[in-house]
């Protein structure tokens, strides 16, 4: 089924970067040179062949601490992404199979909701609550279904109004037969794309709170965090505070990417696959 | 500005001249590289100044392809790669961007299918008109409103010397095919390319359109190319006819000699696409569906769509259910499926009553009852082969699993002429025909008494559409069922019905047995929609349109 | 009254009805919690006596629809409650700060806005090009940069390496004008990175969807050239759209706006929302998050606004 050769270069680049990213933060424990805290050198000692990218600014190594981070950021951006994926998802089929008084109500309270920008509520709600991993991925993930409600209801609406789906009305199928078998297969290439976005979503809003102080509390490490850490090194030409945020970019480019190549292929017309 | 006087040559001879053309276009097969296809292959013609050539074809024959090549025009991305086209003795595929942008709008201009498409909305009517001669220098401003309010006169358009003020979205469909037909004279070109100006019109509409092409073709002598894959409107307005299939050219000669006396075995077929063999049937003691005073409506009441609605179908035979957009026609499908509950009335089936809404059916009631839908493609899962689409059926009704049902899907196939090999084809590898036979055998799957078949052949070309009709008639022998069968196309309903009812606005004016609805004396309704279906014989439209008693819907 | 006029109309009472509903929220979200709200504020080693009058204080002791009310007509009135850190009066305090952040999103907006709009024009101009597939190349990458990469970046090489910028930029009362441009340049910057990526995207999109409509190929086939084309035909039916990508992405503007002033220590009203919600400052955080979400309302309403106008159906009804 993966041809390798037919996949366009742009996907390939994305698809090993996301491979080095998974490896890196299932794998933590075993490929991190010195651990989490670890206090190993002079504080923001330059790259060397002892600490690949350094040290940061208690003199911890860079590279440690990146690849903690990494673990820490995907773990809960994935956690946070996999509870407003099935909510929004759900919620928005539901909506649109079922309509009626649960529409209206569920559509307006989204609306409602999205009416706030979700940092600024996300930044409203987190000064009263503890900053925990938990309620982070609580937090982040009930902000980000309302725009998965709304897409996932907007391709079922589309879908359900289709003659298809009412021949299979007309023949007496049950309300499960017509959302699993006769909208859930159309609708799922526009869904995979989205889901690849809204992971960069709670990457980069995850790494803003931490970035912030209010997301990821010290002594566990995040990418934001940690730019929030050796910040104060810029002023002094230090550019250890760039390597967290590029980590995160590149993050964000290659799942970008491979998201964009699954939704390429599973729009051709015959019925996804090849 | 001054006019500029264009040096017309002389008015006798050729127009329009094209030897060998060649066009080709880059197509983009998924999972596949992308390569060239031939689009028109070879095609030559002439055009003498003052004359109507009809180029006639189904969809992908190349008809509109060649005659935007007239403009020196490739619509999405088509390229000519060979052959000449002379216009006015000049060969403009070698004009350059320059003299080819001088042509168009001024000696050649076009005439679009879908006018309400082709009108910038957020500009007034008058503007666009009157826009290619101003800026061509053909007429000062001032000139060219003066001929354009003359135009409006003469296509009969309501309020000539005012609706040049109003924006597209205020006028109906036929009069802005109309007011783009005046677009298309103001520069008073030497020719103009109408690309199926009536094709989206309602019938009773249709033919105040033609008239007026054809009047304001006479009276200015312009030159003209009518594209349609109808060969019997083509018929009422060109002086020559040419045939094309898959781009290349079949038959050409004159009207009269390609509609009386076709040389081609495909022009011939085109010419009797109407004739099909059918006796009638009498009506029964017992009918198998009754629809009784029915009346249903939109909003909770508010919008009545159907008003006492009163009709029988009987068992192996055919009701055709004919009216324009806006008739209720599709309603009454909804109504009897359950999709809309009636308000008043009651709809039996087979000696039992049907519930009113969907959800209280019961599962046999459901199975006997079938339904086809006008659009093939979107009335299939995309996702589904052709072999889970007919066998869920069987599955769903009775029950039927693994080889069983493989053997019952196949023996299905062969009833609807396709082989055995399209059991794992998906729905977008299969031609429009094909597709709208695999609706058919999903309905047929479920052994049916009564199949709704709602516009199914509308979409289709009219040879493909002449073979799912035959294939119809030919099953409702075998299976002994009844259809329910609704459209727009009088022609066809001529051909297949057994009996007929005719509705307008929600109500039905006319109904009986197909001898007794199309005899005389009719109602007004009647009376217009029979005179509005174009016959395949030469001053048919004239006579149609001096017999009218009615006014068109204007859609 | 014209219709337009009554749609307008109810456009706007729309939007303050929504602006009511979250001002309902905010309310809801800082106030109704588990647990104790003196509690989570003042932490675990506060004694019963400061966690006491901090109730009273707070009038917790109160139902939340009174307090609510209570909170709703101070804002109506002027008063947006007192700092519980500060002790400062928020509607003195506030004001000076959402000028500031007013300035630097003004001067992030104008240089955007005509920036991305001829990008996307260039970028359907050349469709399919080198230059079309660069200009989506870039625009793809920096929509995946966070804010504080490209902000570091560029104090890193043009603040500290050539000095041509500061670090922090630092506006007062009484600053010169030309000063001030110059102190808020990194972080309009940043900004204009941002916002331009999206806008040009949607751009380009707006602007492609009118130039493929039957009317323009009308056009074409009248001889009209293609400048003539993209100036009459095009550009009026594109403007609704475009209106409509550049309200949206202001409004996105505004929640970018909190993580550049952080970055450069810019005294804008995100900097103090950040600030009072680590010292979990529930009144500022309140009124702030009001503010904002006003502002992004705001921003909607002119964008349904703009489309209704804009569009030849509504100002000419049958």
């Amino acid at each position: 089924m993966l041809n390798l050769k037919l996949i366009p270069p742009g996907a390939l680049i994305g698809l090993f970067l996301c491979a080095v990213f998974l490896f890196v933060a299932v794998f933590a424990r075993w490929v991190a040179p010195y651990g989490l805290g670890e206090i190993v050198g002079g504080v923001w000692e330059p790259a060397s062949s002892k600490y690949l990218l350094g040290t940061d600014n208690l003199g911890r190594d860079l590279l440690s601490r990146m690849i903690y981070g990494a673990q820490t950021t995907i773990t809960i951006a994935a956690l946070a992404t996999a509870l407003s994926f099935t909510l929004g998802s759900i919620l928005g089929f539901a909506a649109a199979v079922i309509g009626g008084w649960f529409d209206t109500i569920m559509s307006r309270f989204v609306d409602l909701l999205m009416a706030i920008p979700t940092l600024i509520f996300g930044l409203v709600v987190l000064s009263v609550l503890p900053s925990t991993i938990l309620t982070l991925i609580l937090v982040m993930g009930l902000l980000d279904s309302t725009r998965v409600f709304r897409l996932s209801r907007a391709v079922a609406v589309d879908i359900n109004v289709m003659d298809y789906v009412e021949a299979a009305k007309l023949r007496g199928e049950g309300t499960g037969w017509i959302i699993f078998r006769e909208i859930l297969p159309n609708a799922l290439s526009p869904l995979v794309s989205e889901l690849g976005l809204r992971f960069i979503y709670a990457v980069l809003f995850l790494s803003a709170l931490s970035f912030l102080g209010l997301g990821v509390q010290p002594p566990a490490a995040d990418w934001g965090g940690m730019v929030k850490e050796n910040k104060e090194g810029i002023v002094f030409g230090i550019p250890a505070a760039l390597i967290p945020a590029g980590a995160i970019a590149a993050l964000a480019i290659s799942v970008n990417l491979v998201a964009d190549w699954i939704l390429n292929r599973t729009t051709s017309l015959k019925g996804g696959r090849g | 500005m001054a006019k500029k006087t264009r040096t017309k040559p002389s008015s006798e001879g050729r127009l329009l001249e094209i030897r060998n053309l060649k066009i080709e276009a880059k197509v983009y097969p998924p999972g596949e590289t992308p390569r060239l296809v031939t689009i028109v292959d070879g095609v030559s013609l002439t055009l003498e100044r003052g004359k109507v050539l009809g180029l006639i074809g189904e969809s992908g024959a190349g008809k509109s392809t060649i005659g935007l090549s007239s403009m020196a025009y490739g619509r999405g991305g088509v390229q000519i790669t060979g052959g000449e086209v002379i216009l006015n003795g000049r060969d403009i595929l070698k004009a350059g961007k320059e003299g080819v942008r001088k042509l168009r709008g001024n000696e050649v201009c076009y005439v679009a299918q879908s006018a309400a498409a082709a009108f910038n909305p957020a500009h007034r009517l008058m503007d666009q008109v009157v826009e290619a001669s101003v800026l061509h220098g053909t007429a000062t401003r001032a000139e060219a409103e003066k001929r354009a309010k003359h135009l409006f006169r003469k296509l009969s358009l309501p309020n000539p010397d005012t609706i040049g003020e109003r924006y597209p979205h205020q006028v109906s469909g036929g009069q802005l095919q109309r007011v783009m037909t005046a677009m298309a004279l103001c520069s008073e070109p030497d020719l103009i390319v109408f690309d199926e100006p009536t094709t989206a019109l309602d019938v009773t509409t249709q033919i105040d359109v033609l008239a007026a092409i054809k009047d304001a073709i006479r009276d200015t002598g312009v030159a003209a190319l009518y594209i349609t894959h109808d060969l019997a409107v083509v018929a009422q307005v060109s002086d020559e006819i040419m045939v094309l299939r898959h781009g290349k050219l079949v038959e050409w000669g004159g009207t009269r000699q390609i509609i009386k006396e076709p040389r081609q075995e495909y022009t011939n077929a085109l010419v009797s696409v109407h004739h099909i063999e059918h006796e009638e049937h009498k009506p029964t003691a017992n009918p198998l569906l009754s629809v009784k005073n029915v009346t249903a409506a939109y909003g909770g009441g508010a919008v009545k769509v159907l008003k006492n609605v009163s009709v029988d179908i009987h068992p192996g035979q055919t009701l055709a259910v004919v009216g324009e957009s806006g008739s209720g026609k599709s309603t009454l499908a909804r109504a009897i499926t359950g999709l809309l509950p009636p308000e008043q009335g009651s709809i039996t089936f087979a000696g039992r009553t049907l519930s009113n809404a969907l959800k209280d059916r019961k599962r046999d009631d459901l199975r006997e009852l079938q339904m086809i839908y006008q659009m093939a493609d979107v009335a299939m899962n995309p996702r589904q082969t052709v072999g889970t689409i007919i066998g869920r059926p069987l599955e769903f009704y009775f029950g039927i699993k693994g080889a069983e049902r493989d053997r019952r899907v196949a023996e299905l196939l062969d009833k609807i002429e396709m082989g055995k090999g399209f059991v794992d084809r998906y729905p977008a590898e299969l031609s429009g025909g094909q597709k709208q036979r695999v609706c058919i055998a999903r309905s047929l799957a479920a052994k049916p008494k009564l199949i709704i078949c709602d516009e199914v052949t509308s979409a289709l070309d009219p040879l493909v559409a002449n073979g799912i009709l035959k294939l119809l008639l030919g099953l409702q022998k075998e299976e002994d069922v009844a259809y329910l069968f609704i459209t727009h196309d009088l022609a066809t309903v001529k051909s297949i019905a057994d009996s007929i009812a005719v509705m307008y606005r929600g109500e039905v004016v006319r109904y009986g047995s197909k001898s007794k609805v199309l005899a005389p004396p009719f109602d007004a309704y009647t009376d217009l929609l029979l005179s509005s279906v174009p016959e395949m014989e030469i001053g048919w439209l004239e006579k149609a349109i001096k017999g009218r008693r009615m006014e068109a819907g204007g859609n | 009254m014209s219709p337009i006029v009554k749609l307008i109309a109810q456009r706007v009472a729309l939007g303050v009805g929504l602006l009511l509903a979250v001002s309902v929220l905010i309310f809801a979200g800082t106030q109704i919690l588990p647990g104790d709200v003196a509690q989570s504020i003042l932490g675990q080693a506060a004694t019963p006596q400061a966690l006491a009058n901090l109730r009273a204080e707070l009038g917790l002791d109160q139902p939340a629809y009174v307090r609510y009310f209570a909170w709703l007509g101070g804002i109506l009135t002027g008063d947006l409650g007192t700092a519980l850190t500060t002790r400062q009066e928020i509607a003195t305090t506030l004001p000076p700060r959402l000028w500031n952040t007013l300035f630097l999103a003004f001067w992030a907006a104008i240089v955007a806005v005509p920036i991305s709009i001829v990008l996307g024009l260039l970028a359907v101009r050349y469709r399919n090009g080198p230059i079309d597939k660069a200009i989506s190349g870039f625009a793809l990458a920096s929509t995946s940069l966070p804010e504080f990469f490209i902000g570091y970046l560029l104090i890193l090489f043009l603040a500290v390496k050539v000095q041509w910028f500061p670090s922090i930029s630092t506006v007062y009362d009484g600053m010169p004008f030309l000063a001030k441009l110059h102190a808020i340049v990194l972080p309009a910057l940043v900004l204009v990175l941002v916002v331009l990526a999206h806008m040009m995207r949607m751009t380009r999109a707006a602007i492609l969807n009118v130039m493929q409509s039957a009317y323009v190929e009308t056009a074409e086939l009248k001889g009209v050239g293609q400048f003539d084309i993209i100036r009459k035909h095009a550009f009026p039916n594109a403007i609704a759209p475009i209106i409509n990508v550049v309200m949206l992405n202001l409004a996105f503007l505004v929640v970018g706006v909190v993580v550049v002033e952080v970055i450069f220590v810019y005294p804008g009203m995100g900097q103090y929302l950040v600030d009072h919600v680590a010292k979990r400052d529930v009144p500022v955080v309140q009124a702030v998050g009001l503010i904002f979400a006003a502002v992004y309302i705001g921003l909607n309403i002119v964008a349904d606004v703009a489309g209704i106008l804009t569009n030849p159906r509504l100002r000419h009804p049958k």
